[in-house]
């Protein structure tokens, strides 16, 4: 793999920029891999991608039905924060913030991180009092995060209003250091550092079989053939029920369509993150100047990535009063993505009824930020087989056992 | 936009009109059961990519709870029914056979 740098550019300018090479391979599978990793998105690579750097399992492949980065990690609102009420979600939230940190050096691709902050509003007392009880979890896991008042949101963002009358805003919890990065990039730049690993990812190929024996997995049956495996990795987000049905497991998991719009490119009006959880609504400004907005998940079943209209009506509505300078702006498109969503809106990264066969799930609404941090603790259980101390407490079986991590009660709505 | 016909009504109800409720047919365990099939009720769900049998509840209507048939791919819509039966109507059950092969009903889970 030729490194990315700018001597780079100027040595490839000498040969008009012809000499580039692919970012990543595109083999056929081989016959048997270590490890096999079912899904490309950001989780899936990054699961491999730590797989070789930090276990040396090298011989992986990452298998993906559609392109990589095509699911949830091309569709999401790109925020990065780890300011979570309960002690396991900011710890690896936080992990995988402090990896963002330095992941374009890491990876040598740019991944674009910018911790420009994110202010969580408090829109109602109720709210006020969480965020203040969260700054002081936050402060004893160690994560920089405060509760600022109204006069100090104004200055941080000068085009929100803080008057209501619906929606005022009496506070927010204010993290520094959350941010946001090009999600594309994430997806690119770990595929190309497992390619350059030689882990092989192996696109338009879906998964059409489980096979097992003896209650251990054996290998996959895909649309490109039979394929075997010492051990496998699901990490498949809105498709996991599908996946675990092949597998022989039920998960404690809906999928249901979570939607983002974004506007017309504007001028640079918003430097932050801001989210605002009564409302469903969240926004942030892209560096093409388009407002990236995200709205409330539908409450049903569903699979189409698309979403249901009112919830990008009521999204906007909340938005409009909160910023009246986006009242006239156009809309240019709109999607959506299918979120897994656990009971307690926290992820489950388990051993599984089947010996050997791991998965990484119920990420739901927000996947995205936990990227890195996913990857490294989901490499670590497959690797050694047990989970590490990141891992520990998202195993299935604290739905049997009520030993719930509850961010449902802690964030209210989608986080 | 969704729309079902309540069938205690019979309105014919717009998504915003109505709140989901998951899946319908849960078969709650008997008293003695062990501890997975417990977790099994309260938490396992079938979420297919498919025919979904499902609660909803004309929330900002007549305020009843009632069954809907509606595949969570297409968002087709086969039919509503009463809450107050343990297994979908089997017209209905023939209806998606006939729209959806290879469709089988499972039982209740």
């Amino acid at each position: 793999m030729k490194r990315y740098s700018a001597f780079a550019i100027a040595r490839e300018a000498a040969s008009y920029h012809e000499g580039w090479e692919k970012a990543w391979a595109s083999p056929e599978p081989k016959a048997r891999y270590d490890v096999i990793v079912v899904g490309a998105g950001g989780h899936g690579l990054a699961t491999a991608y730590y797989l070789g750097k930090n276990h040396g399992v090298r011989n992986v492949a990452v298998i993906e039905k559609g392109w990589l980065g095509g699911g949830n990690t091309g569709r999401n609102t790109t925020i990065i924060r780890s300011n979570y009420l309960q002690d396991p979600s900011a710890a690896i939230f936080e992990k995988a913030r402090s990896l963002y940190d330095g992941l374009s050096q890491d990876l040598n691709y740019n991944v674009m991180f910018s911790p420009r902050g994110c202010l969580m509003l408090a829109q109602s007392e109720h709210e006020a009092r969480g965020w203040k009880r969260t700054a002081a979890a936050n402060v004893l896991q160690g994560i920089d995060t405060e509760y600022v008042d109204a006069k100090r949101v104004k200055e941080i963002v000068p085009i929100i209003n803080i008057d209501g009358p619906r929606y005022p805003v009496l506070g927010a919890l204010w993290q520094k250091r959350g941010g946001t990065a090009r999600h594309d990039a994430v997806a690119w730049g770990y595929a190309r550092a497992c390619s350059a690993m030689g882990i092989d990812i192996i696109q338009q190929c879906e998964v059409t079989a489980v096979r097992q024996k003896a209650g251990k997995v054996t290998g996959i049956e895909t649309t490109k053939g039979a394929i075997d495996c010492g051990k496998l990795a699901i990490v498949v987000a809105g498709h996991s029920g599908v996946l675990a049905e092949m597998a022989g497991f039920r998960l404690p998991i809906e999928s249901v369509a979570l939607q983002a719009l974004v506007s017309e490119p504007i001028k640079p009006v918003i430097d932050t993150v801001v989210m605002a959880n009564t409302v469903h609504g969240y926004m942030s400004q892209s560096d093409k100047g388009e407002l990236v907005i995200g709205g409330g998940a539908d409450g049903f079943n569903n699979y189409t990535q698309r979403g249901s209209f009112q919830h990008v009506e009521d999204t906007i509505r909340a938005l409009i009063e909160t910023f009246p300078i986006i009242s006239r702006l156009k809309m240019l498109r709109q999607w959506g993505g299918i979120v897994d969503m656990t009971g307690d809106r926290s992820p489950i990264l388990s051993k599984t009824p089947l010996g050997n066969c791991f998965i990484n799930c119920g990420w739901g609404t927000g996947g995205f930020k936990a990227i890195p941090g996913s990857g490294w603790a989901m490499a670590e259980l497959v690797a050694k087989g047990e989970p590490g101390p990141l891992a520990a407490e998202f195993g299935l079986d604290r739905f049997g056992a009520g030993r719930f991590v509850d961010e449902s009660v802690a964030a209210g709505v989608a986080h | 936009m969704l729309v079902l016909t309540c069938p205690c009504c019979g309105a014919a109800a717009e998504e915003t009109e109505l709140a989901p409720g998951g899946e319908a047919h849960i078969a709650r365990v008997g008293p003695g059961a062990d501890a997975e099939a417990f977790e099994a009720y309260l938490f396992h769900r079938k979420n297919p990519k498919g025919v979904h049998f499902e609660r909803w509840r004309h929330a900002h209507g007549c305020g009843k709870w009632f069954h809907a048939a509606r595949n969570t791919v297409t968002l087709e819509v086969y039919g509503t029914y009463p809450a107050q039966t343990p297994e979908p109507p089997r017209e209905l059950l023939d209806k998606i056979a006939a729209r959806v092969p290879g469709f089988a009903w499972e039982g209740r889970a």
